[in-house]
């Protein structure tokens, strides 16, 4: 990035010295702000250092920690991914229609529909665990797979609604009118013209719930009685509760769990901007 | 979708192939229903994982539960008796007075902080664009683990925070440990969490507000002080209260941070109604005591959001 420093902001720039004087306060404020991310990674390539005091940069590249991490926690991670995946899956079945719907049919009820999953947010997780808890008992859906999907997905379901119904409001009627014309039924219309078309907010939407998914610790938490299904972030909770001492290993499986937000920043990024630009044009 | 299999709908069928005119009625009911079949599933779901979590809660906090419950499926109703258990316990007056600095003190934190940050952030500088998105970091990591991160450079004696503060002389701060410093250090952590959230939207609304705005107040010699209190507030009152709001929502019910930082302790300091849900329901197995401690979190929330809806009413007008 340095080596671009006098060339880039060339053109149009007035104070340009001042302008990368800002720059740094800038890094320094992100510096600030990403500390702890740094500590987490300098301590997770420490793994020597126990309880004692960290130093600020590792000596070298000690990966032991990440190894040991990769032993006790490689089968969580995994069962995070399965369970983060089946929840966008279900999100999505769910979340993409119903955006279409409320967008596109002038549907008598809609806006209590749209006003119904805004208010979604007010209703605490720890609520619905408590009451879905008994009823996960009795239709045993307790420590399987699905249910924790099923739950994970509602964490996305309302925002995905919203975000999506604003992009498929956009789409012009004269399109689904013409593919009506064309003889293709309502289910071909929206899977064939109407998803294509809002591919960016469907990926957006997507990401998001995969990454409410990812970062659930709540219904793992309450949901499973047993280890048969523990994604990442109960593995790593429980583990510091038992081994107090490793912190090393501790910190590299947090580093691995923090891996997928670091990934999908970078795509996110660019979808949610493709999508932003792409929902105004119209 | 069973409703094909019906004979009305089956004949309904052979009269819109042969385009002929159709009782207009029965057609446009039949329009309306798969319409609907969209929206119905999810809006099925939603009752599911919302609105019925919402009504059994109210029923299971004057129900009697004990950990044979699930083996017996007996839960007796016993009238009041949840209430007035956590009522007459001085833990839940002391939750739900931790529940409010918390609120209070991360909001304040975070809010001011991130609107800070989003006034910086628009201004035009190289590199402005990525900063500003690796920023929201912080924000993206699972919120346990960060609490356990913090956990390790909070640690009193080999924290990484203890020793910085200890270059200008500032003894070992027992962050997590001791009663009175644990509330400030779960906020802190929370504040570092909220920040991203709350500079990102508050930047969408600065950047709503037009330039010629910002020229013509500079053209009457106004100060950037003066600008930014009477001009770029006032404009940016309706993304105030989104952020405000939405932040709220999240903060009142807080529950993984607390857990990964400090189980609510030391000696109940940290305990908040979220928290405390979780204690009575899944530690003790007191479904009814934790069903009490949700519906004040619900109705905590309810208040708010009323207010939220009139305010916004009164805005329109």
């Amino acid at each position: 990035m340095a080596t671009t420093t006098p060339a880039a902001p060339a053109p149009a720039v007035n104070r340009p010295k001042r302008r990368w004087g800002t720059t740094a306060v800038g890094i320094l404020i992100l510096a600030v702000m990403l500390f702890p991310l740094y500590w987490m990674i300098n301590t997770a390539l420490q793994p020597e250092s126990g309880l004692l005091e960290v130093d600020p940069v590792p000596h070298g590249l000690d990966l032991s920690g990440f190894s040991s991490a990769v032993t006790e926690q490689g089968g969580h991670l995994l069962t995070s991914l399965a369970v983060a995946l089946g929840a966008v899956v279900i999100c999505l079945a769910f979340s993409a229609p119903a955006a279409y719907g409320l967008a596109q049919f002038n549907l008598r009820g809609a806006k209590t529909v749209v006003f119904g999953t805004l208010i979604t947010q007010m209703v605490p997780g720890i609520v619905i665990a408590n009451a879905m808890y008994s009823a996960y008992v009795d239709l045993g859906l307790v420590n399987s797979y699905f249910g924790l999907m099923l739950a994970d997905a509602s964490l996305g379901i309302p925002f995905a609604i919203v975000l999506m119904r604003s992009f498929m409001v956009a789409i012009p009627r004269e399109v689904i009118e013409a593919a009506e014309v064309d003889g293709a039924g309502r289910l071909r219309t929206f899977v064939q013209v109407v998803l294509p078309m809002s591919r960016n907010s469907l990926i957006t939407a997507g990401l998001f719930s995969f990454l409410y998914a990812w970062s659930d610790f709540m219904f793992a938490l309450t949901l499973n009685t047993t280890d048969h299904v523990k994604p990442v972030t109960l593995g790593i909770y429980q583990y510091i509760g038992a081994h107090v001492g490793d912190w090393g290993s501790v910190m590299a499986a947090s580093v691995l769990s923090a891996i997928p937000a670091a990934i999908l920043l970078v795509l996110a990024q660019k979808y949610i901007a493709a999508g932003i630009t792409g929902g105004s044009v119209k | 979708m069973s409703i094909t299999a019906a004979a009305p709908a089956a004949t309904a069928d052979g009269i819109t192939t042969a385009a002929v005119a159709p009782d207009p009625a029965r057609a446009r009911r039949r329009r309306t229903l798969a319409q609907w079949g969209f929206v119905a599933p999810a809006v099925l779901f939603m009752l599911l994982f919302f609105g019925y979590p919402l009504v059994r809660n109210v029923v299971m906090s004057f129900q009697h539960y004990t950990p044979s419950t699930f083996f017996t499926g007996k839960a007796p109703f016993n009238g009041l008796d949840n209430w007035r258990n956590v009522f007459g316990d001085d833990l839940f007056g002391k939750a739900l007075w931790q529940t409010i600095v918390f609120t209070i003190g991360s909001l304040v934190g975070q809010f001011c902080i991130g609107l800070g940050l989003a006034v910086f952030f628009n201004r035009r500088f190289p590199l402005n664009g990525v900063l500003r998105a690796l920023i929201l970091l912080p924000w993206l990591v699972p919120m346990v683990v960060s609490g356990i991160v913090w956990r390790r450079i909070l640690d009193q004696d080999t924290g990484v925070l203890n020793s910085f503060l200890g270059l200008f002389g500032i003894g070992h701060t027992p962050w997590l440990t001791s009663t009175h410093m644990a509330l400030l250090a779960v906020i802190l952590v929370n504040v570092w969490i909220g920040i991203p959230f709350n500079m990102v939207i508050l930047y969408g609304g600065l950047q709503e507000v037009p330039r010629e705005v910002y020229e013509a107040a500079s053209l009457d010699g106004a100060s950037a002080w003066r600008t930014f209190r009477s001009v770029t507030l006032p404009l940016l009152k309706p993304v105030i209260t989104v952020v405000l709001v939405l932040g709220f929502m999240s903060t009142v019910k807080i529950l993984d941070l607390v857990l990964a930082l400090t189980d609510g302790g030391p000696a109940d300091s940290t305990q908040t109604l979220g928290t405390l849900t979780y204690q009575n329901s899944f530690v003790q197995l007191d479904f009814g005591a934790g069903a009490v401690v949700g519906n004040i979190l619900i109705l905590i929330s309810a208040v708010f959001a009323v207010f939220y809806l009139r305010a916004n009413r009164n805005e329109g007008k």
